[in-house]
């Protein structure tokens, strides 16, 4: 009798389900303009944010917002705490081997070294990047000595009170924050412009297959009908890289 | 929060600071501190119940019970805090989900899929669906169980301690009246052990909080990630843009913790006279000294 009240409540769940998908979308909440907290609401907001809703809209989901430190982004993705990641992750192959991704919903996005001075030594100096980011990666390739922070905003702070030579990380992510410093933050000479990974993709789990699906759709239709240069347009600027 | 906060880049001075600090973001900042005093305000009894269950079996004459007691609180003390916050709460999580979906679900779908735990979608908990207040609720009840785990095991050793410190006369005094093993437990150890026990105890509650920062592993937000937050610099992509100010936003915590230990020490001071009172310890002689004066 109790299994059989288990299973009816089983099935009445799986009922009321199956008609709008809950969908829990990760995301940092750190990482201006792609991902922030809106300080007056205390609500997630960003690129990818709104893209997001836009998508999950088109593909008739219902989503919600959750913020995750970005540490244990993918670990909690994988034990199934929230299902997809937007957070400014860049596709790559390190990542493809425990998660997977739909198709880049940005071009492939510059990265750039901001420091003091124009002259910094990014090759042979301390360099700030985020832990896990394929910026750190390139930074302890290149022979620098390699300073990670957990945050992004640490990595800024850190170059600002002279623990590290220059910050390196997406160029969007810094530019907004270069240009407001009065110059005290500049662009190192020669490296302004690193090119490097393969584009910003959604991240899902392995086993969720049908979901990317249907993200992949709704990225396709939104490439197609111009929405989505319309929206990088709008959070990163007249001069930001759009697809053709 | 203010009617004139609807486009803060106008404002100057004060009346930006008014806005500033009841932004959303300080809302929630405000909030975390309920957090905390809500996450020591359950964790602290909770430990200490599973501190005196954990000593009550390291005495216990029966030896199984005995064992598990002395394991408890030796291998919990033994393992690093972290380790603990990392690995309860995702055990404990998974095997709730696992649980719930061999009852819940078809049982024959595994539950591990290459990297992935996937439950089937009524299995999960909370559910997807969930409002968020209950994914939080869920992230601080796992928690408390995590503190309590791991304070407990040493909350046991200190009540272990303490028991063994009620002088061995006053045992015997009760025995020799007649009273079973479990009276003398009940009238005579108990209540005289936790004037023994009192100073240990302080000293873990004291730790306990200042661990609460140890919160943000199990993705609850606790003050010092708000700090952290909301200190940090600000582009103009913000509503309040401002330059690095966590010096204050920390100098604010230090306050914080301050006050907490100032108010723990004056309530902990209390509560050791009032256990002194007629216990044959320095602290009881100078009391009757003092009422004979």
């Amino acid at each position: 009798m109790k299994l059989l009240t288990i299973a009816a409540a089983a099935l009445a769940l799986t009922a009321g389900l199956s008609q709008a998908q809950t969908i829990r979308m990760g995301t940092e909440g750190a990482y201006p303009p792609y991902n922030f907290i809106d300080d007056a609401t205390g609500e997630v907001t960003g690129f990818e944010i709104e893209l997001g809703n836009e998508l999950c809209a088109r593909a008739e989901l219902d989503c919600t917002w959750v913020r995750n430190d970005w540490d244990s982004i993918i670990p909690n993705l994988v034990s199934s705490n929230y299902d997809t990641i937007m957070a400014g992750m860049n596709i790559n192959e390190e990542r493809k081997q425990v998660i997977q991704f739909t198709q880049p919903y940005t071009p492939a996005m510059p990265s750039a070294y901001a420091a003091l001075s124009a002259d910094a030594d990014v090759e042979g100096g301390v360099v700030a990047a985020q832990t896990s980011t394929i910026q750190a990666g390139h930074v302890a390739e290149t022979g620098a000595t390699l300073l990670e922070f957990p945050n992004p905003d640490q990595t800024v702070a850190a170059v600002r009170n002279g623990e590290a030579d220059a910050v390196f990380a997406d160029k969007d992510f810094l530019a907004p924050i270069v240009e407001e410093s009065n110059g005290e933050l500049v662009w190192v000479e020669g490296f302004d412009t690193v090119p490097l990974g393969e584009g910003i993709g959604m991240g899902l789990r392995q086993s969720d297959t049908e979901l990317r699906d249907k993200f992949d759709t709704a990225i396709t239709a939104m490439k197609e009908d111009g929405s989505l240069n319309a929206l990088i347009l709008k959070w990163f600027g007249e001069d930001a890289l759009v697809f053709e | 929060m203010f009617s004139y906060c609807t486009d803060p880049s106008s404002l100057e001075g004060l009346v930006w600071l008014s806005c500033y600090l009841t932004s959303g973001t300080h809302l929630l900042f405000y909030a975390s501190f309920g957090t905390v005093l809500i996450l020591l305000a359950i964790t602290a009894p909770v430990a200490l119940l599973f501190g005196y269950g954990g000593a009550m079996a390291a005495r216990s004459s029966i030896a199984p019970l005995r064992w598990f007691g002395k394991l408890y609180t030796s291998m919990v003390r033994g393992v690093p805090d972290i380790i603990f916050f990392l690995f309860v709460p995702i055990a404990l999580d998974q095997g709730f989900e696992w649980l719930r979906h061999q009852a819940l679900c078809d049982s024959s779908q595994p539950v591990w899929q290459g990297n992935d735990f996937v439950v089937c979608d009524a299995a999960k908990l909370p559910l997807n669906t969930s409002a968020a207040w209950v994914h939080d609720a869920y992230g601080i009840f796992l928690a408390v169980i995590a503190f309590s785990v791991v304070f407990g095991a040493f909350a046991a050793n200190v009540l272990f301690g303490a028991m063994q410190a009620v002088p061995r006369a006053q045992l015997e005094t009760a025995e020799a009246y007649g009273m079973t093993r479990r009276q003398v437990t009940r009238r005579v150890l108990v209540p005289q052990m936790w004037t023994y026990a009192l100073p240990g105890l302080s000293n873990l509650w004291m730790i306990l909080i200042k661990a609460t920062p140890l919160l943000f592993l199990l993705g609850v937000e606790d003050v010092v990630y708000w700090a952290r937050e909301l200190g940090g610099a600000k582009t103009s992509a913000f509503s309040y843009p401002h330059p690095d100010w966590r010096l204050y936003y920390f100098l604010a915590l230090l306050v914080f913790y301050l006050l907490m230990t100032w108010a723990s020490e004056r309530v902990l001071g209390r509560v050791t006279q009032r256990l002194s009172r007629g216990q044959a310890t320095m602290g009881g002689d100078a009391q009757r000294k003092g009422a004979v004066a």
